[in-house]
């Protein structure tokens, strides 16, 4: 008896042990990047482009990347989102009886969603030889759209998929068509598609293996389309690198902004989720 | 709608055509044994071996593998059977937010605090020299990067298991680890599996993270305080010079190619083991 009980009791304590070591990476982590970031930033840092070179200049900061960030994530998302919203509409809403078509079309979004973002990078460069496009903001919005859709669609899918039959039922029973019914269904899942949103561009504004072919990099920020953009991911990337002190300090600054942009979306979107479900009928 | 679906679904066949398409020159200058188990790495020579790099990914992805699985699991069990739901809600959104830190920031972690830590504290007792960039240090942040998809995956999996399971080991008298030990490891064995095959394919093809603190040698590694290179290092790192050498964005391709097809398979293979759990334990 005593061996069981001490048995019980070693593999809690086990247990708690691990579930410490799960949740308080996340700590020190994010901790880490603060300490080191923290005495670099400065008001420079998020209002002035780098002065000199992003990689020997020791003036300036980091803007340029954060307005690329911020152009690439949003106009991902934006693009992302007319492609996705109908995707997820048509899953579940045009398609009838035949469970197995779209259980297979579900599969193929989990799919995608697993391929990795360097993959959808590389193919993003092979779009972009192919229509003869140079490393540009517009490619970096081609590739990181690629890598948000599966985000977007399984996000949207799931929402949908929670709104009553009922709903759609009396829709369609006051004689509206199914596109009719499906607005009525998407205004139900506003909450929903807000949430999507934010998971997209979080995604959208922290990777980098599928901005690193595409998006180039530069110390402006770009005023077209077709100049390229610096990101944060890749401003932290290539100024981690640097011999500079100051170099290096820009790119501690960035992971802060970068974990400090994220951070926020992740909340945003969890407090959405849950409100979602909380106003759920 | 129709359109846009498809176009989406068939993505994959997209990714998979354009990539093997441009493969086919070095798949014509040597064939897949030669490619895949010569080790010599000379693209100005035009020898293209890639036995090191996906050595390099192997140990990565098994030593992230063999840190996180136990650890996710016993998490899981924890959140699951013994901690108070106040306990979980509080403990749940922190490993969502872990889930949302971007793969640079792991890398800027990894090269701030894993890599010196690693040289400092850990090698010396067992090697006489290390820099830190190892193997081991790709594995430890790839370890941290796959908790979150681990634990949120077996969450699920285990609280779908049906109570009255667990009520009738715990009225038998067996404690609380006995059950988990006899009756709920066996129930969610199919979801333990298909996790640790979906954080694989994950770990296979996380690129910056572990580029930036696995040091990047394109040799086999023989310990875990070796440098390694894997296969997506090697495309990020490459990218720049990959036109101006013959074959060169061949190969890359060809690496793009290999890490599509290795991570579609296990992809499909974990999504069929959690469709098919998901029905059994909901009828």
């Amino acid at each position: 008896m005593i061996k069981r009980k001490l048995e019980e009791l070693f593999f809690k304590i086990l247990m708690i042990l691990a579930t410490i070591v799960v949740v308080g990476s996340f700590f020190l982590i994010v901790g880490t990047i603060f300490y080191k970031g923290i005495p670099f930033m400065n008001l420079d840092m998020i209002t002035k482009t780098p002065g000199g070179g992003f990689y020997i200049g020791k003036e300036g900061g980091v803007l340029n990347a954060i307005i690329g960030s911020l152009y690439i994530a949003g106009g991902a998302t934006v693009l992302g989102l007319i492609i996705s919203i109908p995707v997820a509409i048509y899953i579940n809403l045009y398609i009838k009886g035949r469970k197995i078509t779209s259980a297979l079309i579900r599969m193929a979004f989990d799919v995608l969603f697993g391929i990795p973002s360097i993959v959808y990078g590389a193919f993003g460069f092979l779009i972009m030889v192919y229509f003869g496009i140079r490393a540009s903001l517009l490619g970096g919005i081609i590739a990181v759209t690629l890598l948000v859709i599966p985000i977007l669609v399984r996000t949207l899918d799931e929402v949908i998929r929670t709104v009553p039959g009922e709903l759609r039922d009396a829709a369609l029973s006051l004689g509206a068509t199914r596109w009719e019914m499906a607005k009525v269904v998407l205004k139900q899942i506003r909450p929903g598609i807000y949430t999507a949103i934010l998971l997209s561009f979080g995604r959208g504004i922290g990777d980098v293996a599928s901005v690193l072919f595409t998006a180039g990099f530069s110390d402006n920020i770009p005023t077209s389309l077709h100049e390229p953009a610096a990101t944060l991911p890749l401003a932290i990337f290539f100024q981690l690198g640097s011999p500079v002190e100051e170099v290096q300090g820009r790119a501690y600054a960035s992971a802060l902004i970068l974990t400090l942009l994220v951070l926020v979306i992740t909340v945003l979107s969890e407090v959405m989720i849950k409100k979602f479900s909380k106003h759920k009928i | 709608m129709l359109v846009f679906t498809m176009a989406s679904v068939s993505l994959i066949a997209i990714i998979g055509i354009g990539l093997f398409y441009r493969s086919i020159p070095i798949l014509h200058q040597s064939s897949w044994h030669d490619l895949l188990t010569k080790s010599v790495w000379k693209p100005l020579k035009g020898l293209f071996g890639f036995y090191p790099f996906i050595m390099g990914t192997l140990w990565v992805t098994g030593i992230a593998i063999i840190i996180a699985l136990p650890l996710c699991v016993l998490t899981a069990f924890y959140l699951v059977e013994y901690a108070h739901p106040k306990v979980k809600r509080v403990l749940i959104p922190f490993v969502n937010l872990l889930s949302g830190i971007p793969p640079v920031i792991f890398g800027v972690w990894g090269v701030l605090f894993i890599v010196p830590f690693i040289q400092s504290s850990i090698a010396p007792h067992f090697v006489d020299f290390s820099t830190g960039y190892s193997v081991l240090a790709g594995g430890i942040v790839l370890a941290v990067m796959i908790f979150p998809l681990i634990v949120s995956i077996l969450n699920e999996v285990l609280t779908t298991i049906p109570q009255e399971l667990k009520d009738a080991s715990l009225a038998l008298g067996a404690t609380k680890w006995e059950t988990i030990k006899k009756v709920i490891i066996r129930k969610a064995a199919p979801g333990i599996i298909a996790a640790t095959v979906l954080a694989i394919s994950r770990a296979f093809g996380e690129t910056i993270a572990v580029l930036m603190v696995c040091g990047n040698n394109a040799i086999v590694p023989h310990s875990v305080f070796d440098p390694g290179y894997p296969l997506p290092a090697l495309i990020a790192n490459n990218y720049g010079e990959m036109l101006s050498i013959p074959m060169y964005d061949s190969a890359l391709m060809f690496a793009a190619l290999l890490l599509f097809i290795i991570i579609l398979l296990f992809n499909i293979v974990s999504r069929i083991i959690l469709t098919r759990l998901e029905r059994k334990l909901t009828t």
